[in-house]
């Protein structure tokens, strides 16, 4: 059997369990959404955020005016639920892309992954099949919250959602092999859940979804800098605000503010790692 | 194509201090039904696991189909079909979604795959539900969609790891007829285990594991053979008189059981026509008793199948711990 027949069967069959179950993803856009709307909306009305114009803006980018206040977040030409967007959609995809692991932690409870490890099918091909299946499914949420955008007044072409798409996936599979790999060595779904909470939070939080990645105490600003989950927050915004909104707020690496490609950089290689560590993991298990 | 489809040499598998097969060595016939029979823990699931790739040995060697199964994983993989003793179902899909992933990953052409696919849905009567989610079905419909799926893709070998257990008996008895209509028609070999006496009767051979070692390995016929004679008891108007002609006409000395006899005598199944025709004293009655795989059992180990599972529960745990 080709190899990518291989995957293509491993990966159909999670998208159609996830189709019997779909309501289960009512569940994991929720949150993001409430995310959304009470963050973004509560903040930015009651936080007083300062909307630049955008002459203002390139003004303050060029440092010829100086406003009350240190932070860059204030001198954006956005209000915070703007700014939050992109993050969101971003926090979506990596909740669901590290949550992807629970499928074969099921398969392995429930008996099924034997009938998959005795078929005479390649592991490798095993795992990146679930990697892309959980990637895929990891996509949905963030797809359902863009369709809700426009009725919390954020708007984006469509355009957009198409330069997205690879961004969003490329993050999806990159977190889905951490899920993956995870999951090749935990044996029980309490155990697994309980992990991935405890490392999605600090992921989530320290990845610029909420705030931006500037002026932060320098512990802080270290966390951030090896999450590999900032580096895909970062272009999924640049593609959404503009590079002229977002280049102030972009990770600034030894004094080198990071382009897009730079970042897709880091996301692939740290992706690339994964999913061999997954194959590897997945591969050397009896 | 070599005789045997199954060698099995020298095998050993040790989980930490605990040795689960200890030396063992066998051949299964191309077609032949192989019953492994023996209490849980006796090392029956270990050697499975070994023959279908699941697991490595610590020491010794196996083919299966010709096949190395350290180190031709792949070829063994697509010769054999496997039961599980644990249920191995998506439950989350519907039985002909369970059975449609089968065949794909088994790489079933799909010009027969849909043909092939409903055979063995009718054969386990199946068909009507193929549509309903597997966690619908009951314990017995899910083994039976087992089995159907450990067929689907026509392997040399169908590994069944007490397929029965657990089952009622009218669904245990379905389940061995397709078994032996399986190997009667396709000629598929039959590589089964089970702690149930009645079940292993129905083998061509029964291999006797005990502790981790064969203690025999024979048709259950010749096994019963082997622990002695037939029972026969009877009773008839003057027993006393009756004994004594026993003991004249065929030097067998017939023990008194409350008011029948009892004797023992090879071959009985021949010697009683015989002896109902030529015997002078009337016969009120008289029963003929093979000895049964349990005396079988209870000689070869000297102790009975089910009194060990008690003890042997912990060791049936450190393994499942062990993998």
């Amino acid at each position: 059997m080709t190899g990518l027949r291989a995957i293509y069967i491993i990966w159909y069959r999670d998208i159609l369990r996830f189709w019997h179950d779909r309501m289960r993803m009512l569940g994991s856009i929720t949150f993001p959404l409430l995310f959304l709307v009470i963050f973004g909306s509560g903040l930015s009305s009651s936080m007083q955020f300062t909307q630049l114009s955008m002459d203002e803006f390139d003004i303050v980018v060029a440092g010829g005016l100086s406003l009350p206040g240190d932070s860059v977040f204030i001198k954006m030409p956005i209000d915070y639920l703007d700014f939050m967007f992109p993050g969101i959609i971003s926090m979506s995809v990596l909740t669901g892309a590290l949550m992807g692991g629970a499928s074969l932690v099921w398969d392995r409870e429930f008996g099924f992954l034997k009938e998959v490890l005795v078929a005479p099918v390649n592991r490798v091909y095993v795992a990146t099949g679930k990697v892309l299946g959980a990637a895929t499914i990891a996509l949905i949420p963030g797809l359902i919250i863009m369709i809700f955008a426009p009725i919390l007044g954020i708007s984006f072409s469509i355009a957009t959602v198409f330069k997205l798409l690879p961004l969003m996936f490329l993050l999806a599979v990159s977190l889905s092999s951490l899920g993956i790999l995870l999951a090749t060595r935990i044996r029980s779904m309490e155990a697994f859940q309980m992990i991935m909470q405890l490392m999605m939070m600090p992921m989530i939080f320290l990845s610029g979804v909420f705030f931006p990645l500037q002026g932060l105490p320098s512990w802080l600003n270290f966390l951030t800098k090896i999450n590999p989950a900032s580096y895909g927050v970062a272009p999924i915004r640049e593609v959404v605000l503009g590079k002229e909104i977002s280049d102030p707020l972009g990770i600034k690496l030894f004094g080198h503010t990071m382009t897009m490609w730079e970042n897709i950089a880091v996301l692939a290689i740290f992706g690339a790692m994964m999913i061999t560590l997954a194959m590897w993991s997945f591969s050397h298990q009896e | 194509m070599a005789e045997n489809i199954i060698e099995v040499n020298n095998l050993i598998k040790n989980f930490g201090k605990l040795t689960a097969v200890n030396d063992v060595s066998f051949n299964v016939a191309r077609g032949e039904i192989l019953g492994f029979l023996g209490p849980n823990g006796a090392g029956k699931t270990t050697t499975i696991r070994i023959l279908c790739t699941l697991a490595k040995p610590s020491s010794g060697q196996a083919t299966v189909n010709g096949y190395d199964v350290v180190r031709q994983q792949h070829q063994v993989r697509e010769s054999i079909g496997l039961v599980f003793q644990d249920p191995s179902l998506d439950i989350k899909l519907s039985g002909i979604q369970n059975l449609r992933f089968h065949a794909m990953i088994y790489n079933v052409p799909s010009s027969v795959r849909e043909q092939r696919i409903k055979e063995v849905l009718n054969m386990v009567e199946l068909w009507d539900r193929r549509n309903s989610k597997v966690t619908t079905y009951s314990g017995g419909m899910k083994r039976r969609l087992e089995l159907a799926r450990g067929l689907l893709h026509h392997p040399k070998v169908l590994f069944l790891d007490e397929p029965t257990l657990g089952l009622d008996p009218q669904t245990r008895n379905r389940i061995w007829e397709y078994i032996t209509d399986l190997q009667k028609q396709e000629g598929t070999t039959i590589f089964l285990t089970t702690h149930y006496m009645d079940e292993a009767d129905k083998a061509s051979r029964i291999a006797v594991i005990d502790n981790g070692k064969i203690a025999a390995l024979d048709s259950p016929a010749k096994l019963k053979a082997s622990v002695g004679k037939d029972i026969i008891t009877l009773k008839t108007d003057d027993n006393v008189k009756a004994a004594d002609e026993i003991k004249s006409r065929y030097q067998i000395d017939a023990k008194h059981d409350n008011d029948e006899l009892i004797i023992e005598k090879a071959g009985g199944n021949e010697f009683l026509p015989l002896f109902i025709k030529e015997f002078s004293v009337n016969i009120q009655s008289i029963s003929l008793r093979r000895p049964s795989l349990d005396d079988v059992f209870l000689k070869l180990t000297g102790h009975e199948i089910r009194q060990e599972q008690a003890g042997n529960s912990f060791k049936e745990m450190a393994r499942r711990m062990g993998h």
